[in-house]
């Protein structure tokens, strides 16, 4: 329980140093640490599978990406921030925590959560609810990956 | 590594001391051991042996100086570095600049968590070991975009930017030539994975069909790569970079990347033994049988001399080949390497449903490939030794 | 607290500990005993001894974007490819078929990335 404390202190106070910073390098690599202590987070809930995968794609794979992107647009020439897209922001935050209201509302939290069974985390379970009850979420996955290959080709090649 | 531990507490030691922390203090005393006592003085004294070995190759004499045969320079460059001065640029980003080289460290330094020297010796067996080792890889690369970014040095910031593009590229086929041993083993585990094979080279995975024969030399290739080693060391290539993204650091920081470097060197070796050379397996001998201690020393030279073998051969690749254009680089690996590695991972899965239990006589016949391979390159290496200058190869002591 | 020593990942914690400790340690006596006396030039960002020119954070070739995107796609279709191998024995035929046709859709993705180009480096 203290672990988790810690933990969710340690995550909390990142992801506010992403919205906070002024610098776009820094908050990535505050964004960084927060999926970091998200992976610690998948740890202790014994799914290590998950939290590995976690740092590999997202502080790995997709905070690289992040990171090429700013450094491709330099963010020091970026214009200041428009007011309109301020309020628009906040507006649609605003929107989203009035629709995930009431499922918030409505959760009971557990108060003992039930143990986990033996092998739970491990990757042959993960591997067989993947391709057992989730094969074609599974597999539309592999076309949603095709379109972000042709996304991203369109994008930055150009038709010659 | 807990099973010693419980066994040392059976045994009546720590008597009164509280279970969990004769762990905790079990677990600081082994990693600063793994620390101070391997890993530093292995990323030195290879530091020391390449520079030796290269200029061997090249006909020159290298650092023989310091200690005999010049083997303590590593510790004269450490002092060296201790005591320059810790520059930091006026216009570099400092909180970024100072973090980068403990995220390359500590990623470089992880890596050794999942190792197994021996049966009993490994500091953790994660049953998703090999994830986590590629995991560890792609945090450095963002260590070393934060190192080429904050610099604010042209040299650094290109350097960063190339290394990353080259190391996530080569992650592809390095992860999928992983991918053709977990085929086979079944588990992710590193000693899963080694308790699969066994001592003789043809139960070796490398051996196990064609594929994984392929998959070793994609392997290998890649980590080197990934390594920024010649001839893929285009992001710290000095005649056009600098040094790269290190070209801003001085004292302790330059010498944290450098180690890890070097450190890094024993990493892909030690992979590469773990997946595909046997790790620590040692023929059953009797006489071993009922004493641990010389049996687990047995297992911990075998693993070690297997992987430092492929520190050699990183070295030996260093001296003799040219480092490769850019655009070489990356459609080698975009247009060869990655569909190779498909091909070797869908080859594999279909061997293993025709043949589950692994095909005895194509082991034993990729086995002999190798070894006639081994036999030609030795011969032609050979030639060249006795047509080039036999009297400095001969003589390998000045 | 015995939980997190049972931890099978408590090693790493303590090394990440550790090595943070070394690192800090070896910093403060590089900046004990190291010179201090810095001056404006070498202050000044490294460009090979010419006066440096601009900023350094220029924008760069979209190819580097390209690359990133690329690897990230494929990256996360290994990571799909990692359960399946370590159940390819149970899941036998079923599975081979399962995986075929997903690395089938990803042929596709790549081979079309490699007609249009995106795997030059011009």
């Amino acid at each position: 329980m203290t672990l988790f404390i810690i933990l969710a202190v340690l995550t909390v106070v990142s992801s506010l140093l992403v919205i906070f910073q002024r610098n776009v390098v820094h908050s990535a690599v505050a964004l960084v640490a927060a999926l970091f202590f998200i992976a610690v987070l998948f740890l202790t809930l014994d799914a290590p599978m998950i939290g590995i995968l976690q740092v590999l794609v997202y502080a790995g794979a997709i905070m690289v990406l992040f990171l090429f992107v700013i450094m491709l647009l330099n963010p020091a020439a970026l214009e200041p921030r428009q007011i309109p897209w301020w309020t628009l922001g906040s507006a649609a935050a605003l929107l989203l925590v009035f629709l995930l209201m009431p499922a918030l509302l409505n959760t009971v939290a557990p108060r003992q959560a039930a143990p986990a069974g033996p092998g739970f985390g491990s990757p042959e379970l993960l591997g067989q609810t993947l391709f057992g009850s989730f094969v074609l979420p599974f597999e539309i996955a592999s076309v949603l990956l095709l379109v972000a290959i042709i996304g991203a080709v369109v994008l930055a090649k150009k038709e010659s | 590594m807990r099973q010693f531990v419980d066994q040392l507490i059976q045994n009546g030691y720590f008597a009164g001391a509280p279970k969990e922390l004769v762990y905790a203090g079990a677990m600081i005393v082994a990693a600063l051991v793994v620390l101070s006592v391997f890993v530093a003085p292995l990323a030195g004294v290879t530091s020391w042996l390449e520079r030796r070995v290269w200029a061997r190759m090249q006909s020159r004499v290298g650092p023989n100086r310091v200690g005999p045969q010049g083997i303590l320079q590593w510790l004269a460059d450490g002092i060296k570095n201790l005591l320059k001065e810790d520059i930091i640029p006026a216009s570099a980003d400092k909180f970024l600049f100072s973090l980068a080289p403990y995220v390359v460290f500590v990623g470089f330094l992880s890596a050794f968590v999942v190792i197994p020297f021996g049966r009993e010796l490994i500091v953790a067996d994660l049953n998703i070991g090999i994830l986590y080792l590629l995991a560890v890889t792609s945090v450095v690369v963002v260590g070393i975009l934060m190192a080429g970014w904050s610099s604010n040095n042209k040299w650094s910031l290109l350097g960063g930017m190339r290394s990353a593009a080259q190391i996530v590229s080569y992650e592809i086929p390095a992860g999928l030539a992983v991918l053709t041993i977990v085929f086979v083993a079944g588990t992710l585990s590193t000693q899963g994975i080694i308790k699969g094979q066994g001592w003789a080279p043809w139960d070796w995975f490398l051996f196990y069909n064609p594929f994984t024969f392929v998959a070793f030399f994609l392997y290998f290739t890649a980590a080197l790569a990934e390594g920024n080693r010649t001839p893929f060391d285009i992001p710290e290539a000095e005649s056009e970079l600098v040094a790269g993204y290190v070209t801003e650091y001085s004292g302790m920081r330059f010498l944290f990347f450098f180690f890890a470097e070097w450190g890094n060197l024993y990493v892909i070796g030690a992979v590469a033994t773990i997946l595909f050379l046997g790790g620590w397996h040692i023929p059953a001998i009797p006489a071993l049988a009922d004493q641990p201690i010389l049996k687990g020393g047995l297992q911990f030279a075998v693993f070690f001399v297997k992987a430092y073998f492929w520190v050699f051969v990183a070295m030996w690749v260093r001296a003799t080949l040219p480092r490769v254009r850019v655009d070489q680089l990356m459609s080698l690996c975009w247009k060869y390497m990655v569909p190779l590695s498909f091909v070797c991972v869908v080859g594999t899965a279909a061997w293993m449903l025709i043949w589950p239990q692994g095909n005895r006589p194509v082991s034993m016949a990729m086995f002999l490939l190798g070894v006639v391979i081994l036999a030609m390159f030795s011969k032609r290496v050979g030639y060249q030794i006795r047509h080039a200058r036999p009297v400095l190869y001969l003589r390998p002591y000045i | 607290m015995d939980d997190l020593v049972a931890h099978p990942f408590f090693p790493i914690l303590v090394l990440f500990c550790l090595a943070g400790i070394v690192v800090l340690a070896l910093l403060l006596v590089a900046q004990k005993v190291g010179p201090k006396k810095m001056d404006p030039v070498k202050a000044e960002p490294f460009e090979s001894g010419n006066p440096p020119r601009g900023d350094a954070r220029i924008r760069f070739p979209v190819k580097f974007y390209l690359v990133a995107m690329l690897f990230l796609i494929f990256d996360l279709e290994a990571v799909f490819l990692y359960p399946w191998a370590i159940l390819l024995r149970r899941l036998g035929t079923y599975g081979l078929v399962e995986m075929g046709i997903f690395l089938l859709i990803a042929a596709v993705g790549f081979l079309y990335a490699w007609k249009r180009g995106a795997l030059d480096w011009e």
